[in-house]
């Protein structure tokens, strides 16, 4: 039943055609960033080596809430349409379609809430239907997630937006809160069902799928939270001991995630920054063009050229309003994703080197023979073929991510260079055309006062 | 190049170099100022070649006094300004420390713009004193002071903001009058904001630079993206410091639109002077009219119900020849009232065609002044835009090749 009901209707819809939630690994709303402006312009390349907690993921400011009134609601622009090709694995064999969108406050007696509603289309077999709408809530999220990593500790599991906010909100939830969130949602979803082993995960089935009381006691029947608090706990005292001997190319893993980490998170920072100087500049520009208008006022034979410069400074500032918007969607969620996903890369080598402590622990018992050795024997075969099971998925695992990331950050980055260059080129048309105005204007006089 | 009336050949004026120096004042008290050398080379007709002819150092001081001078001798002229002393409407990374090198040399060229003004002026460039100003290289200061013109400035000219009741002020003055206030405000207002975009702006293409160091580091651990993303780093630092030279070049706009911003306030001296001829015409009017009141009191006898008549009244009746004596001291006040009043009234009238004959040409000259500073700020945003659109295509060819 897989190989029916593919490419072109299916495709179609997949792709944003105007429909609700985008699903555009874009974001239109920006991940508002504050960071300490202490730092700025101490010396002549920026220095943003700050500590973490004055990195904040949502700012007070309340200007930076208004990006919702001129991004699009739909990115629709072909730029978003290369990401949407480019982050699909095997486009032709793309048999799953998830959007997230609908965002709905719930208010209980209790605690108030946002549920999103999840819709899925698929040509699945195993799927009793095509077609499902569920509703789902940030932590049902979470439990999928930890579902997954439990059952495929060394994949990499796409990260989901960030639990809390940390410093600086009002509200705790407003408008742009959600919607970054939302669309961070319909990222982890599609990422998952792009992801060869994940997609067919049972719990994501049963995410997807369940109403919401087959949900919740399915949920009830997962590992206790206490298992899982053992869990962690017994994992903390195993990767205190430290890794022996861990494999060259994880070493060499390890070490590509930790750089690739600490770079990406400067970046992040850096292009929230970018984002917020140019805020502070759009904001100034937009009360530098009034000023000739009023200037023209008095004025009689300046007046239209002053009135003309005023409207060439609010060209631009449509032109900035506009290259902040395609930063917001282009490069500030994609950054910001891989900036979570080095976290989740770094749980992950994290679970791979417990599951040889383990090994390593056992094998160590046998050889002070410190336990019964027939067991342990046994013991270490099966964890022996535990860990190349694990060191293998996450071989193959790893290799499809970096050519990910690569595709990721290559097409942000050439998005983002992109917006700037429309941007120059906007003003460069609206400045060079103020220019001829104005030389006309002169040959015009010049010929005036000839007669 | 310049016209100048007590030359037949033309003239240049350049105000060449700037040099801190450290002297004793008046007070015999340790100081450091800024000379500028003045050259002047006058331009042979036949085959345009400049021979220097003069050349000299002043001090700032120097101008000022030359300015002030002009302002007493020639009132109904709108004297160019100086350039500011300190330096304002700096955004951040100017400093606004008057010896700082920048800030001197636009000093320097603000003081060149200001001679050059003066020596392309109808009226100011026959003066002797900026004739001497530009040749006599010691005691000028004395030469100027014997003019005696600091006696003849009038106080009430440097109290701009006090008010006198003219009861028939010239509207046209009361307008130049509004319209020099509104031109000051706007320029200002207009610098304020242009210095705090500049601020904005070059925060947006520094932050810029971080990318290139990141990339670069990045870079290292990359294979395949490595050199993408390390080319890309490149353009991102010559991005980032691209900033500095565009703004240099705007600053050079705002000095343009400074120096209407202090002629604003030299406007306002012209109708100052107006209002004060003014005033005083219609004091002495006023002045005459009571005198004249007064005769005709004396001469028909009605003192009873003025003042003469009341202290009359207290010290005692006056004699007859005491009275003619004083309607004759009044008769000649009267005649020299109106002599007074008559030259006063074609001084009025001369000052007002004078000055007006020089707002227009003021005028005309503002319109085309300030026009090229805004066409010239039209260039320079193409530059920047020009430039933008080079680095980022070059980015974008790394980024794609990553």
């Amino acid at each position: 039943m897989e190989g029916e009901c593919r490419a072109s209707p299916a495709r179609s819809w997949g792709l944003p055609a105007g429909g609700a939630g985008g699903d555009s690994p874009g974001g239109d709303v920006p991940l508002p960033g504050s960071i300490s402006s202490s730092a700025l312009l101490q010396t002549e390349v920026l220095d943003l080596d700050e500590d973490e907690d004055d990195l904040e993921v949502f700012s007070k400011d309340a200007s930076l809430m208004d990006m919702n009134s001129f991004s699009p609601l739909m990115p629709t622009s072909p730029l978003s349409m290369i990401n949407q090709v480019k982050f699909e694995d095997e486009p032709d064999l793309k048999d799953l379609f998830i959007t997230v969108d609908e965002p709905e406050s719930h208010v209980t007696t209790i605690e108030t809430f946002i549920t999103y509603r999840i819709i899925t289309k698929t040509s699945r077999g195993e799927f009793d239907s095509s077609e499902f709408e569920v509703r789902r809530r940030y932590q049902d999220f979470l439990w999928l997630k930890e579902k997954l990593e439990e059952a495929h500790p060394t994949l990499i599991i796409p990260p989901l937006p960030e639990k809390f906010i940390v410093k600086g909100m009002v509200e705790r939830f407003n408008d742009d809160f959600i919607e970054t969130r939302r669309k961070a949602l319909h990222k982890f979803l599609n990422r998952i069902a792009d992801h060869p082993t994940l997609t067919f995960n049972e719990d994501f089935k049963i995410f997807l799928t369940a109403e919401a009381w087959e949900f919740s006691s399915h949920k009830k029947q997962g590992p206790g939270l206490l298992s899982r608090m053992g869990q962690s706990v017994r994992a903390v005292a195993l990767s205190m001991k430290g890794v022996k001997s861990r494999p060259e190319e994880f070493m060499e893993m390890n070490n590509f995630i930790e750089i690739f980490s600490h770079k990406i998170n400067l970046i992040d920072k850096i292009s929230q920054r970018i984002y917020k100087e140019e805020r502070e500049y759009l904001d100034e520009m937009k009360e530098y063009g009034p000023i000739h208008i009023l200037w023209s006022a008095s004025e009689e034979d300046l007046a239209d050229t002053l009135k003309s410069v005023a409207s060439c400074i609010d060209e631009c500032c449509k032109a900035t309003e506009k290259r902040m918007s395609g930063l917001s969607e282009a490069l500030l969620p994609v950054v910001h994703e891989y900036v979570l996903y080095s976290e989740m890369l770094m749980a992950v080598m994290k679970r791979r080197d417990q599951i040889q402590t383990e090994l390593d622990s056992k094998v160590e018992a046998l050889t002070s023979k410190k336990a019964d050795t027939d067991l342990l024997t046994e013991e270490i075969g099966k964890l022996e073929d535990k860990v190349e099971c694990a060191n293998n998925a996450l071989k193959a695992d790893w290799d499809r991510w970096r050519q990910n990331m690569q595709n990721d950050i290559k097409s942000a980055f050439t998005n983002m260079a992109e917006e700037n260059i429309l941007y120059y080129e906007q003003c460069l048309a609206t400045w060079e055309s103020f220019l001829t105005s104005q030389t006309d204007l002169h040959l015009e006089e010049a010929s005036e006062d000839k007669l | 190049m310049t016209e100048s009336n007590f030359s037949l050949k033309k003239i240049e004026i350049s105000v060449s170099e700037a040099e801190k120096r450290t002297g004793r004042n008046a007070m015999n008290m340790q100081e450091t100022y800024t000379a500028y050398l003045i050259e002047t080379r006058s331009v042979e007709h036949s085959d345009g070649q400049s021979v220097l002819t003069d050349s000299l150092w002043r001090r700032c001081s120097a101008f000022e006094w030359l300015r002030n001078y002009l302002l007493v001798y020639y009132p109904h002229v709108v004297v160019p300004p100086l350039p500011e002393k300190r330096a304002e409407f700096v955004w951040h990374k100017l400093s606004a420390d008057n010896m700082d090198p920048d800030f001197v040399e636009r000093r320097r060229i603000g003081l060149e713009n200001f001679l050059l003004r003066l020596a392309s002026h109808p009226i100011l460039c026959r003066d002797k004193i900026f004739y001497l100003f530009l040749t006599q290289e010691g005691n000028w200061k004395e030469t100027v002071n014997e003019t005696g013109f600091q006696l003849k400035a009038d106080s009430r000219l440097k109290a701009l903001n006090a008010t006198f009741r003219v009861k028939n002020p010239d509207k046209r003055f009361i307008e130049l009058k509004h319209y020099s206030d509104e031109l000051q405000s706007v320029i200002s207002h207009l610098l304020r904001v242009r210095a705090r975009v500049a601020d904005r702006l070059y925060g947006v293409y520094k932050v810029h630079g971080n990318y290139g160091r990141v990339f670069s580091e990045w870079s290292a651990i990359e294979k395949e993206m490595g050199d993408g993303l390390q080319s890309a780093g490149h353009h991102m630092d010559v991005y980032a410091s691209s900033i500095d030279d565009i703004l240099e070049d705007e600053e050079h706009y705002a000095d343009q639109l400074k120096e209407y911003l202090f002629y604003a306030e030299a406007l306002r001296a012209v109708c100052r002077k107006h209002e004060l001829m003014q005033y005083d015409l219609e004091m002495a009017a006023q002045d005459l009219a009571s005198k004249k009141q007064q005769c005709e009191e004396l001469a028909t006898g009605g003192e009873l119900f003025s003042i003469w008549g009341v202290t009359t009244q207290l010290f005692g009746q006056e004699t007859p020849e005491q009275r003619e004596a004083r309607i004759k001291m009044l008769e000649e006040q009267i005649k020299e009232g109106e002599q007074q009043l008559k030259s006063k009234n074609l001084e009025g009238r001369e000052f007002v065609k004078n000055a007006w004959a020089d707002i227009e040409r003021f005028k005309e000259q503002k319109n085309h002044d300030l026009k090229e500073a805004l066409i010239s700020y039209a260039v320079m945003q193409i530059s920047m835009c020009k430039k933008g659109i080079q680095v980022w295509t070059n980015a974008k060819e790394c980024f794609s090749k990553m």
